[in-house]
């Protein structure tokens, strides 16, 4: 589903470029759950941001879904964002004040879709992640575990090709942020979500199937589980 | 999706209702201004054109001497009571034609004095001021003709003197003479220019040449006119200047004043203040979306994350930027009904302070709101592209 090769990120230019990726190869299938491991710094937010249409190459190729998507504007890569990619942040990133039901209905209002269907979907999303029944709580009424699972099911709910989590357990105590490893791996496993994610901790990352080792901006090796 | 840009905006708004009136107070003292500067304004014309129509329309005055020349008025020769007949009787377009002579007079009755221009004038006055009488009867013809010593008298003149007696009979001092009140005038309140119309005392024209002035002359003529003001005062001009033998070089040694110019000048002038103090509110307007820019410039800053997650969930630029602008332009116009819903209560108040008429004009209430969209859509892009513009990135790390 994915292919980098040769992928680099350059930020800033002349003497102060800092090299953030440089030269990453790396193929994902469909179904896989990746986590990728390295020190702060050892670019694996860059290539999750790279991965995610947040952010452009600077040089290499990035093939998504057998098209060649490094050199897109801002409003195509916004589009492929929409269409193609769920996120789910280590700060949760709620809209405060709103509803967690509004929360996770925002990605279907930009896909322009019905208020009944979004309506109906947005519910199955919330049932998904286990929260039925909290669909009228703002994000200061819920614990951080919850605010987690409101994310997941933001990210769920249009059914993404790719969910992609950066620290997803990074703001969780342990019990809770096994808990939404344990969501992960099944939503992984019984509905084939492709998913990569971004850890520090061990123990989390041996919920994938393959944990990539970042250094320096490349890939140091990969391990399969 | 416009729908739902509306129904966000709405919601932003009502979240922060303290902030949101405060910034809309901008636009609504801009659009109340504006409205009821030119309401009042309005007002203010239709008061002055109708002051201007009680001192009787079509109506032409003639007097003696060029009036911008300076010093020829007193040397010019007066006008006689022979021109207002000739006026009457030769020219079809006029409808009528009375001479007067004023002088100010003591006037006294029991133990009140009252100091006031006694008019001796001909019949024909009332009917070219449109004045009528109250009570009692008009001088008549008879009365005209020998210069009895009678009078009506204008409605202050009447309060100052009798209080709530009644005048009708009675017989006044005005100076040394005695003269009996036979009519009385109704109420036609103040000029145009600011002075009591009612402070007057009407007689015959010979009354007032044998008993008050002592002179045979006539300091006016006023003339009514039948239909086109402009063709009978080229008909009076060529009759006085035959009647005063003026030879075909030289100029009129009088002139002739048309009250509907005099209307027309001072109800522009108070056109032109109108507009002018409608610009200078219409500046406080622009300092309202000003306030507006800002509070958006604000808004964006505090929601930089909000904005991250949009953009990030797939949100295009034109998308978030639609989302800002929408809700500025949600300000401004709530701020613009507002300010109108104000004016008309206000102008209501103010119209009636000021005793003026309450003409509303609605093109201008129109104006001043579609005004308060546009500046909602000028300053409120500014923000909105700054929204737009950030990067995803970013936004989600801002705190």
């Amino acid at each position: 589903m994915i292919e980098l090769q040769q992928l680099s990120k350059t930020y800033g230019k002349g003497v102060a470029a800092v090299e953030a990726l440089r030269d990453v190869n790396l193929s994902v299938h469909a179904g896989e759950f990746i986590a990728m491991m390295g020190p702060s710094g050892s670019g694996k937010s860059t290539c999750m941001n790279i991965l995610g249409f947040l952010d452009n190459p600077s040089q290499g190729c990035y093939r998504f879904q057998d098209s060649a998507v490094e050199t897109l504007s801002r409003n195509q890569r916004a589009l492929l964002r929409r269409h193609f990619i769920g996120f789910v942040f280590q700060g949760f990133n709620l809209l405060a004040r709103t509803t967690a039901l509004e929360n996770v209905e925002l990605p279907l209002i930009y896909r322009r879709m019905p208020r009944a269907e979004r309506y109906v979907r947005a519910m199955a999303a919330m049932a998904a992640v286990g929260l039925d029944g909290r669909e009228g709580h703002t994000p200061a009424e819920l614990s951080g575990g919850q605010q987690q699972r409101v994310a997941i099911a933001r990210a769920l709910v249009t059914d993404p090709a790719l969910l992609l989590a950066d620290e997803p357990t990074g703001n969780l105590d342990s019990a809770r942020g096994h808990e939404i490893m344990a969501l992960l791996a099944r939503l992984n496993q019984e509905r084939g979500l492709t998913i990569i994610m971004v850890t520090h901790e061990a123990d989390i990352a041996a919920y994938a199937s393959r944990v990539v080792q970042f250094h320096d901006g490349h890939i140091q090796n990969e391990v399969c589980n | 999706m416009w729908w739902s840009a509306l129904s966000l905006a709405l919601r932003e708004i009502r979240r922060n209702l303290l902030r949101s009136t405060l910034t809309m107070l901008g636009i609504i003292i801009g659009v109340a201004a504006v409205i009821i500067m030119v309401t009042i304004g309005n007002g203010t014309t239709a008061k002055i054109s109708a002051q201007i129509e009680s001192l009787g329309s079509n109506m032409l005055i003639l007097r003696p001497g060029q009036r911008f020349l300076r010093g020829s008025r007193a040397a010019a020769k007066p006008l006689e009571a022979s021109d207002a007949e000739a006026l009457r009787r030769e020219l079809p377009s006029v409808a009528a034609a009375a001479g007067i002579t004023n002088k100010a007079v003591t006037v006294v009755y029991g133990n009140n004095n009252w100091t006031t221009s006694v008019s001796g004038t001909e019949n024909d006055y009332l009917i070219v001021r449109k004045w009528s009488l109250a009570r009692g009867r008009l001088i008549s013809d008879g009365e005209q003709r020998a210069g009895a010593s009678v009078c009506l008298l204008g409605a202050t003149v009447q309060r100052e003197l009798f209080g709530n007696l009644d005048p009708l009979g009675e017989t006044i001092r005005l100076g040394k003479i005695a003269c009996e009140v036979i009519g009385l005038l109704v109420t036609k309140g103040q000029s145009a220019m600011g002075s009591d119309q009612d402070d007057a005392i009407l007689m015959p024209l010979r009354a007032h040449w044998r008993l008050i002035s002592g002179q045979q002359k006539v300091s006016h003529i006023y003339l009514s006119a039948r239909d086109d003001t402009s063709k009978t005062q080229r008909d009076v001009a060529l009759l006085m200047r035959e009647r005063r033998h003026i030879g075909p070089s030289d100029a009129d040694d009088f002139s002739i004043i048309d009250m509907k110019e005099i209307a027309k000048t001072m109800t522009g002038t108070t056109e032109i203040m109108t507009s002018l103090l409608g610009a200078v509110a219409a500046v406080s307007l622009i300092v309202g979306g000003i306030g507006i820019m800002n509070i958006m410039l604000v808004s964006v800053t505090e929601r930089t994350r909000e904005i991250g997650i949009r953009l990030a969930i797939g949100a295009l630029e034109r998308e978030v930027q639609r989302q800002f602008l929408v809700e500025a332009v949600v300000l401004s116009s709530v701020g613009g009904i507002a300010g109108i819903l104000l004016a008309l209560i206000a102008s209501y108040f103010i119209a009636g302070a000021l005793q003026v008429p309450l003409v509303f004009d609605s093109s201008i209430i129109l104006l001043a709101f579609v005004f308060s969209a546009v500046v909602g859509v000028v300053f409120g892009y500014v923000p909105a592209r700054k929204a737009a513009r950030l990067d995803p990135i970013e936004a989600l790390r801002h705190e």
